[in-house]
């Protein structure tokens, strides 16, 4: 043994306090549901961890009219003042839970246990936290005097930060006075229903946070239900397109985050060991599990093959396996399906003519597991430098001069994020002027802040979720 | 502890600079050196101290860490009574465990040189790598501010009485007013100071006295320049200025002696000293070190520790790893 191969240092399970079976949160207690129940597993072994009811068109009908009823009778007769109390006491409970609640988190969707305790939890505190600050301020969110809730929200959200986009989503449409139908993905519905928990514990009015589980039919009846009055989605852009379809004409304010294809551009005076850590922040953090990830790597002809060479040495290091493991960088992949998908665009890419690389790592043989993997050689016609893949997989291109990099970085459907590297302030700002992404991170990667407003152009969506311009997507203004 | 260079090290510098080293080679060298972002740098060294190193690996890094120890004693109190209870200390740093390592060196004042010689006797080090070395502060330690000449006795003085190592300081006025030749040839001369009667070399640790330096970039290039100009190690601090070694800049020194081993295929060790008080510090030090220029470089050859409680701390550490339970700061011996 090397002392690299650092003894197991596991976190323990001991403080989670499962239910071998979980039914529908509606107007504030568990139901049973009309579909047959499913079984959430942990993506790192494959073992069972819960028994998951399964919402049909009947339940989602129930959790809508709870919404309404709690949004008629109590939530939009509070003062902003009190629906601020009941968020304070909602963020300082999951401050409180945060230890059990990050074990489920890497439990339920195989991110390494670091990350959600570092991450994760403490962001999901963090927005609630700010969104509880602004409840008795609406008037100051730049939508003129007393701006109105819009009624009963209906929510869908993906299986890559769970928790954190059920924060996104709930956090500012309760400060903003509206009522709550939550579905949370398929493959991970575990925090949300301890969330559910904390929701009662919290004392929340009954019916202003339903949550219903379920699979894609139950996301379907939920948004297209005549009696919500907002959708947010976020998730794919092929199930976006489907919801602005379904959603068109019908009065709800519909707001998507979709997919993204970011370029993180690297300068050839750039802080380069930052640079590589950023690269490898953007695009392994949460085993590439962002819809922000940096994916395109486009980097400056003159030190390509330097940061190429450093990139592979700085892979050498990254730790693959347990979740659990306080010492593991890169966790499982979230399901059998998305590890397909990956594996078949990785292929792709190789059929293509990229050049593959992954550094040697041992994978476990249950669970889902892909190495981190990087392509060189990708031109920009290449599927791999074209599609989302989201998982642990970059795609190396180079550029010549800044006006390439922009067009480079622009010649992509999508437009959520992007990231600049360079120690030269002016040339950060131009560049960032001209890329059409709606983040667009210096010398960082993957940084969130609930103060700041996250959201895409193009296929990447509509509408914005964090900060004030978050409050916007929950509110009708008066004039 | 033997590091052989193929050329010597202005020859190196020549290689490397492609020209004469000079004012304006160096500075033009230096300038170019890519930039250090410390909110990236920073937040890199906090992951690295995240890592959680716990049963086997904990204990053999425990015993590691005495192993990279330059017990160190800098006071202008020191007496040659202190230096052999401090000598003691370190050829039996834990009376109740006669298996407890050995730590790499002594570090004291040249003057004080000859009564560690003494007091070691057969634990000293015999040049082939085992045993204890003398390691002794020269060039006007802390400040540096003397002139050459005085440096220069300074060094061949405590090489003279037997030290197998030599701390040098840069000269920060110079260093921070873009006088890098001066820097550099400084350096070179210590460096020739180090030499002895047979022809064998003392070996030159450059202490950066980072916490002087102000900038991640400043640190970065004194590192350059005092690998370029010879040193066989690069030290954070003297610690006598506050602040001492920090895991930023020990991470940042590291990123350098790796690009360094990338460029020439030589190795430079790296020595963060003062302030690194706890085990808990001391283990997220060993991790940087292995994540960043490899495994290698955790043997008292490569990497030290300039400290002088850590040992004690270390000591109750280990003891509770094998009795189960913590005992008290009575139980492991003042020096």
């Amino acid at each position: 043994m090397t002392f690299l191969d650092y003894a197991p240092a596991p976190e323990s399970t001991a403080l989670l306090n499962l239910q071998p079976e979980y039914g529908l949160f509606i107007a504030g207690e568990f139901s049973p549901a009309g579909g047959e129940s499913f079984t959430t597993i942990s993506p790192a072994t494959e073992k069972p961890i819960a028994r998951i009811a399964h919402a049909d068109a009947g339940d989602v009908d129930r959790a809508v009219a709870a919404a309404r009823k709690a949004y008629d009778k109590t939530w939009s007769r509070l003062s902003g003042r009190d629906r601020g109390k009941y968020l304070f006491r909602i963020a300082r409970l999951v401050q409180e839970r945060a230890r059990e609640l990050a074990v489920a988190e890497s439990l339920d969707n195989g991110k390494p246990i670091k990350e959600s305790r570092d991450v994760d939890i403490p962001l999901v505190a963090a927005w609630f936290f700010y969104y509880a600050g602004w409840a008795d301020k609406l008037d100051h969110a730049g939508l003129g005097a007393n701006p109105r809730a819009l009624g009963v929200a209906a929510q869908v959200i993906p299986w890559n930060f769970p928790l954190l986009m059920l924060a996104w989503k709930i956090a500012p449409a309760l400060a903003a006075g509206n009522t709550v139908v939550l579905k949370p993905a398929e493959t991970t519905p575990l925090t949300a229903l301890l969330f559910a928990e904390i929701v009662q514990q919290a004392d929340l009015p009954a019916g202003v946070v339903n949550i219903v589980t379920g699979a894609g039919e139950t996301g379907r009846a939920l948004v297209n239900h005549p009696d919500v009055n907002k959708v947010a989605f976020t998730g794919s852009t092929a199930v976006g397109r489907e919801i602005a379809r379904s959603t068109a004409g019908s009065g709800k304010k519909v707001t998507l985050e979709l997919g993204g294809k970011a370029a993180n551009i690297v300068f050839d005076d750039a802080p380069i060991d930052q640079a590589i850590e950023g690269i490898v922040n953007g695009i392994f953090f949460n085993q590439g599990h962002v819809c922000c990830a940096g994916s395109r790597l486009l980097v400056q002809e003159s030190i390509h093959d330097d940061v190429v060479a450093r990139l592979k040495v700085r892979l050498e290091t990254l730790r693959v396996g347990d979740p659990l493991d306080k010492n593991t960088d890169v966790g499982a992949i979230n399901s059998a399906e998305q590890l397909a998908r990956i594996r078949e665009l990785s292929d792709i890419g190789e059929a293509e003519g990229a050049e593959r690389w992954s550094p040697a790592c041992s994978l476990p043989d249950q669970g889902f597991w892909f190495a981190p993997t990087i392509f060189t050689n990708v031109s920009t016609s290449h599927r791999i430098a074209r599609e989302e893949i989201f998982g642990p997989v970059l795609s190396v291109l180079s550029f010549r001069t800044p006006a390439e990099a922009v067009a480079k970085a622009n010649n992509t459907p999508y437009g959520l994020s992007a990231g600049i590297w360079s120690d030269k302030g002016s040339r950060i700002l131009a560049v960032a002027d001209k890329l059409r992404a709606g983040v667009i991170w210096a010398n960082t990667f993957n940084r969130f802040d609930p103060a700041s407003p996250f959201g895409g152009y193009k296929e990447s969506g509509y509408g914005r979720e964090g900060g004030r311009h978050g409050l916007a997507a929950y509110l009708r203004g008066a004039k | 502890m033997t590091i052989d260079r193929v050329v010597s090290p202005a020859h190196r510098a020549i290689e490397v600079l492609g020209d004469e080293p000079t004012e304006s080679t160096l500075k033009r060298y230096l300038d170019g050196i890519p930039g250090v972002d410390g909110v990236g740098l920073e937040q890199r060294a906090a992951a690295l101290g995240t890592r959680s190193i716990k049963t086997t690996s904990k204990a053999w890094a425990l015993d590691r860490i005495i192993g990279l120890i330059d017990l160190t004693t800098l006071e202008g109190a020191d007496t040659p009574g202190k230096v052999r209870s401090l000598v003691a200390k370190a050829i039996l740093p834990d009376p109740a465990d006669p298996t407890t390592p050995q730590v790499a060196a002594v570090c004291v004042y040249g003057d004080m040189v000859p009564f560690a010689v003494e007091a070691l006797g057969a634990a000293h080090t015999t040049g082939s790598g085992e045993g204890i070395q003398v390691a002794a502060v020269a060039t006007a330690f802390p400040s540096g501010r003397a002139s050459l000449r005085v440096k220069l006795a300074d060094t061949a003085d405590a090489v003279a009485a037997g030290a197998d190592e030599i701390d040098m300081v840069i000269d920060r006025g110079a260093f921070l007013s873009g006088r890098y030749g001066e820097v550099f040839d400084e350096i070179v001369a210590v460096k020739e100071a180090c030499r002895r009667a047979d022809g064998s070399s003392a070996h030159l640790k450059v202490i950066l006295e980072t916490g002087e330096l102000s900038t991640y970039d400043n640190v970065r290039r004194a590192s350059w320049l005092a690998i370029l100009a010879g040193g066989d190690f690069i030290k954070t601090s003297t610690g006598k200025v506050a602040p001492a070694a920090t895991l930023p800049v020990t991470l940042s020194m590291l990123e350098v002696v790796r690009d360094w081993h990338r460029l020439t295929g030589e190795r430079i060790g790296v020595k963060p000293a003062g302030g690194i008080r706890s085990s808990k510090d001391a283990i997220k030090y060993l991790v940087t070190v292995a994540e960043t220029v490899g495994e290698e470089w955790l043997r008292p050859e490569l990497f030290r520790f300039g400290a002088s409680s850590l040992l004690n701390d270390v000591l109750l550490q280990r003891q509770k790893l094998h009795s189960g339970h913590y005992s008290g700061a009575d139980y492991v011996t003042i020096d």
